[in-house]
């Protein structure tokens, strides 16, 4: 369903992306881990055509990415969804109109079909009734939630999330993490997740990517990244300050450095 | 610093530069090239227009009503006596008309709207709403830049041409009403001195200043550092740097009129 091949992508020299070759398997959840700077959110941001790779490539459906024109990429958007990490509601719309805006941008439905499309995905993410409040209204996880609303109203084939659970208590994270499942099985589409966030990844994934300095260096069901012996696979999973990855990430000699002359 | 990098860094600043000055050169042109591809997004217009023009309105009133005031009682003073009643309106008329209107609006709405339209853009940008736009593939740049590109265009000439008549009232009031100039000499010395051209060339000024001033606004913001810290930066360039180009802009343009 959506595949890359040798994706590579750096910022003035700092490598986010390193030989990166996956695929994301039709209506399946597959959720990309890593920590901070591991590349992950640059991985998902070339997914969708947000930034282009230095090189590779990426086929979404069957057609390659990375050289369409303008048009032809937003053709490819209208069968994809993101949610965004802070839900990126605009601030000058209410929650109806902010989930109606792609059915105002891209249809000519008539009112009374726009409303009721947009009650049906409120009634999905549970939150009918708050059509009239503002996004400044509404908590982080009612606000990741209209977020989703909006990004499956058009129906699309793929969703991608940066970061769901990110910044939400655990009974929200808990209701985003049954809404990712309840779309990929009532809907079929195929899901791609970036998070941090160990305990609900395992909970939701079919399939683990594990990224490390921008290189991918584990793949497989929850239960194989469990039994993976790489230590710097199993220092991420669990979370330990000492590892491959040092508590210590100054290279110079604290000696040296706390007794020089200035 | 040896030659060859003197050379080097003066090399990379002019490449820099140069660079810089083609990006906002497209930016200008996409921008402006979608506000004639279709859907038009004249609802979106129409709201700049109400916010950058419509909501200006109460302080291009005061400004120029002041600016109109002041003009009359200095010239009054300076001119004591002699010909003074002759060429009261034509001096306060010609003045705001040909410089003080388009040039003050276009510096009072930068400040207000303009400064506003940076922020807003710059905010879209740091909590993702443009990337929003355009993985619901809406072009953020039709959807965003366009419109108050095209609301600056249309108001600030209306907004300018307000201010003249305003500062004239103010012009009016002071010499008229309080000085006691002969309303026929304020009037006729006026409708003798200014020419439609003085009025054309006043409110074209005003429509080149709105252009500068949408382009520079919406340019700083759309290319803010995503920090809070960014955006407050890219604000304060904005308002400073189109103050600069109006003032520019005036000479320039003034120049190829006359």
């Amino acid at each position: 369903m959506i595949r890359i091949e040798r994706l590579c992508k750096s910022y003035d020299g700092l490598v986010a992306s390193d030989n990166v070759s996956c695929r994301f398997e039709k209506g399946k959840i597959t959720v990309i881990l890593g920590g901070s700077g591991s590349g992950k959110s640059t991985l998902l941001k070339q997914l969708v055509g947000l930034e282009r790779p230095d090189s590779g490539k990426i086929f979404f459906e069957e057609r390659e990415l990375t050289g369409l024109s303008r048009v032809e990429l937003y053709e490819m958007r209208k069968k994809m969804g993101m949610l965004f990490q802070g839900a990126a509601l605009f601030n000058s719309l209410n929650v109806f109109e902010n989930i109606a805006f792609p059915l105002r941008e891209h249809t000519r439905l008539a009112e009374p079909v726009i409303r009721a499309m947009v009650t049906m995905k409120l009634e999905m993410v549970g939150l009918r009734g708050m059509e009239q409040l503002m996004p400044s209204q509404l908590s982080g996880g009612m606000a990741k939630r209209i977020g989703l609303a909006r990004a499956i109203i058009m129906d699309p084939r793929a969703v991608f999330y940066d970061e769901p659970t990110s910044g939400l208590d655990p009974i929200s994270a808990g209701v985003i993490n049954k809404l990712i499942v309840d779309l990929n099985t009532a809907m079929g589409v195929t899901s791609v997740v970036v998070s941090h966030d160990i305990p609900s990844s395992f909970r939701i994934a079919h399939r683990i990517i594990i990224l490390f300095f921008g290189r991918k260096i584990a793949e497989g069901t929850p239960e194989e990244i469990r039994g993976s012996e790489d230590a710097r696979v199993l220092q991420f999973i669990r979370g330990e300050p000492e590892g491959p990855i040092p508590f210590n990430r100054t290279g110079k000699n604290y000696h040296d450095d706390i007794l020089r002359v200035p | 610093m040896t030659i060859s990098s003197a050379f080097g860094l003066n090399g990379r600043r002019c490449v820099h530069a140069v660079r810089l000055v083609g990006r906002s050169l497209l930016f200008l042109g996409e921008a402006l090239g979608y506000g004639f591809v279709p859907p038009l997004k004249i609802r979106r217009s129409l709201e700049q227009i109400v916010f950058i023009g419509a909501k200006s309105l109460i302080i291009i009133f005061l400004t120029a009503l002041s600016t109109g005031m002041v003009l009359a009682l200095e010239a009054l003073h300076m001119l004591r006596g002699g010909a003074t009643e002759n060429i009261l309106g034509a001096l306060v008329a010609l003045s705001i008309v040909r410089e003080l209107g388009p040039v003050l609006s276009a510096l009072i709405v930068t400040g207000r709207a303009g400064s506003a339209m940076t922020a807003e853009i710059g905010i879209m940008r740091l909590t993702e709403q443009i990337d929003a736009l355009e993985m619901m593939a809406v072009n953020p740049v039709k959807h965003v830049v366009t419109p108050k590109i095209v609301a600056g265009v249309v108001s600030m000439p209306v907004l300018c041409a307000f201010f003249d008549v305003v500062g004239i009232l103010g012009g009016y009031f002071v010499g008229v009403v309080i000085y006691g100039v002969p309303e026929t000499h304020f009037f006729g010395g006026m409708t003798k001195a200014v020419a439609y051209l003085d009025v054309a060339g006043g409110l074209f000024k005003s429509a080149v200043f709105g252009l500068a001033m949408s382009w520079i606004c919406a340019l700083m913001g759309y290319t803010a550092a995503e920090t809070a810290e960014g955006v407050s930066r890219a604000t304060t360039n904005a308002v400073v740097i189109t103050s600069i180009a109006v003032l520019v802009l005036d000479y320039m343009v003034t120049s190829l009129l006359l």
